[in-house]
């Protein structure tokens, strides 16, 4: 990887004055030292733990009683179980982006924040997996979505998006944990190295695998982690145009719609970046690192977030203006929408998504960690209404008016709901105290290139 | 050691330890210019243009990973064809039995699944690692290699080395600290 010149650095990335050692403690300390971790980490991960019990509490009654306990109906099949499943896997999506859209770009903001947006990644997906698997009723036949030759002589059928899905999801699940521990080797080694205590000396250790830093290693080291950048992009953009495709693909009023895989990937992106807001902000301000999540990192992922909020915001109108040259069953839709028994959540659609983040278009807004993360907060919900928009409120009146029914979450749908974001903060707050939640090599990469950069010298 | 023989020099090479990148990338050059070929540097992060400095060059991670991929999409066809056209053909709605353009997704996802495994697991391999145990983890100061220090080693391997001759170069390149490396066992 000897010719790859990087874009010119015109803000500072990392702010102050360190040496690579200084990395080393405050992003290892967090790790080795349980006693970096003060009040807030144990507050949280002690609600998450709680929480989490939700989540075990549902799918127990669940697995018992059958999913009759959830609010799911006829005509309403799908309700909280794949709102759930495409809100969380959505969230995913900044991860990836981050990670591999932006290494591809040369975009060197993204060291700081690749780590924890990955992990997150991977939580939210495997949040987003709990709700398919349950909605089979049976998760302990779930292997038969594999094609595994079998006695019953049956194959799945690859024509059928459930299908897709099943690849695309489990694909980039896989993908994504190995993008991420590779990423960790070289830093389980620095770990391994400043360890003081003999286990943890010993774990990282096994983790590290015996990676020695040797040039050669490096050199394929970086080829084979931008080839994966390469794959991870197109994989990212892939699964969420295939869950899209779960509805577009069919004839459903409100789900027939081509627009649907561009606008469910913008929507994934902008859902994944408020939640990485959402992390990344309260996590700098305790553990103390605005000199490594900048300001100028708030400012860009606010303008990812606008960005892609303004392309979903596009999605909406061009719904609307569609089912107007469409059909009366089109019209009828979207006048359900305007006007029927979920009309305010169609509102609040409206305000959360569509017009909450302009206030992004004032410079000074995107740096103000407050309106970020009311913003980011609105658009976690904002998406979150969007999928409730389209999927109850596409089924509930569809063609047969003798059909209609409405459809209400149940108890054990929301106790669902809750148990996986308090699992979701449950295993972030782990990682938090036992991965190193900013990539320390790459910081150490960032700050040469700029060292270099200062000094006036390519090479 | 042992085996009856009489117990090797554990030598394994000579390590300079330097406290910047550039110093060691121009240490790098330097060896290779007076005609080294067996080296290895080690450093906390990659730092480009120093694989060729120590004359390291290999393709074969994209190599893999590209046949790799290949792999993956016929797989994800044989398997689409297979199951749809031979052994359990569907009409739906009167679809052709190959329908490939919905097969599609499943050959693509099969050809990232099997690329991406290849590319860390290929990696790894090619790199050696798992390794737990390397005679240069003996360098002294050896830890900082993956904090902040960066180190050239110059394997007794290289057909130039003398280990008198070896160690005046390295003390002229300017490191904080030149020293022997050794093997903890044979085979070095």
């Amino acid at each position: 990887m000897a010719a790859v010149e990087k874009e010119p650095i015109n803000e500072p990335l990392i702010t102050g004055e360190h040496t690579y050692a200084d990395f080393d403690e405050q992003i290892g300390r967090l790790v080795l030292h349980q006693s970096a971790h003060g009040r807030p980490w144990q507050a949280m991960l002690a609600i998450g733990i709680l929480g989490a019990h939700l989540l075990l509490l549902a799918i127990g009654v669940l697995l018992w009683q059958g999913i009759g306990v959830w609010g799911n109906n006829q005509p309403v099949a799908w309700g909280f179980d794949i709102i759930n499943f495409v809100w969380w896997i959505g969230i995913g999506h900044a991860g990836t982006l981050i990670s591999a859209v932006l290494l591809l770009v040369r975009q060197q903001w993204r060291n700081s924040i690749n780590r924890f947006a990955e992990a997150m990644t991977i939580f939210a997906v495997m949040c987003a997996g709990l709700y398919p698997l349950l909605h089979t009723g049976r998760p302990w036949v779930a292997y038969w979505l594999f094609p595994y030759p079998n006695v019953l002589a049956m194959w799945p059928n690859f024509r059928s998006p459930l299908v897709w899905d099943v690849f695309a999801v489990s694909t980039y699940a896989t993908i994504s944990i190995l993008f991420w521990f590779f990423g960790l080797i070289p830093d389980f080694a620095t770990l391994r190295d400043k360890a003081t205590t003999p286990l943890v000396k010993k774990i990282y250790g096994l983790l590290a695998m015996g990676w020695r830093g040797s040039a050669q290693h490096w050199s394929r080291y970086e080829s084979a982690y931008l080839i994966l950048a390469g794959l991870s992009t197109p994989l990212v953009l892939s699964v969420h145009s295939i869950v899209s495709l779960d509805f577009a693909v069919s004839i459903v009023p409100g789900w027939n719609v081509t627009l649907f895989p561009p606008y469910f990937v913008a929507g994934a992106v902008f859902a994944g970046f408020a939640m990485v807001l959402t992390f990344a902000i309260p996590l700098r301000k305790i553990y103390k690192l605005d000199h490594l999540i900048t300001d100028l990192h708030l400012d860009w992922m606010a303008k990812i977030m606008l960005t892609t909020g303004l392309i979903v915001f596009y999605g909406y109108l061009m719904e609307v203006y569609y089912s107007f040259l469409g059909n009366e069953y089109e019209m009828f839709m979207t006048s359900n929408r305007f006007s029927g028994p979920y009309a305010t959540l169609f509102w609040l659609l409206w305000f959360f998504n569509g017009l909450l983040p302009l206030i992004l278009f004032i410079p000074k807004n995107r740096r103000n960690t407050k309106i970020l993360l009311l913003v980011s907060t609105g658009v976690s919900i904002g998406m979150w209404l969007e999928r409730f928009v389209i999927i109850p409120m596409s089924l509930h009146r569809d063609y047969l008016p003798s059909s209609w029914q409405m459809y209400y979450p149940t108890v054990w749908d929301i106790m669902m709901f809750a148990g996986t974001i308090f699992f979701f903060i449950t295993l972030m707050f782990l990682f938090v105290r036992f991965l190193p939640f900013i990539n320390i090599f790459e910081v150490k990469d960032l700050k040469y290139r700029m060292e270099k950069q200062r000094d006036g010298g390519g090479h | 050691m042992g085996h009856g023989h009489e117990p090797k020099d554990l030598l394994y090479g000579i390590s300079a330890e330097f406290d910047h990148a550039d110093d060691l990338m121009r240490a790098a050059n330097r060896a290779r210019e007076a005609g080294y070929k067996v080296m290895d540097a080690y450093t906390p992060f990659p730092i480009h243009g120093l694989d060729e400095a120590i004359g390291f060059r290999d393709s074969k991670v994209a190599y893999s990973i590209f046949f790799a991929g290949l792999a993956g999409f016929l797989g994800g066809l044989a398997l689409t064809y297979y199951t749809s056209v031979i052994d359990y053909p569907l009409n739906i709605g009167g679809r052709p039995k190959f329908s490939w353009p919905s097969f599609f997704p499943i050959m693509y996802e099969c050809t990232i699944l099997l690329a991406g495994i290849t590319a860390v697991f290929g990696c790894l391999a090619f790199n050696g690692l798992p390794r737990p145990n390397h005679p240069v983890f003996n360098a002294n100061n050896f830890e900082r290699a993956s904090q902040d220090r960066f180190f050239l080693c110059i394997e007794r391997k290289d057909e130039a080395f003398d280990k008198v001759e070896t160690k005046k170069f390295m003390d002229s390149l300017g490191a904080i600290k030149v020293d022997f490396v050794y093997a903890d066992e044979e085979g070095w």
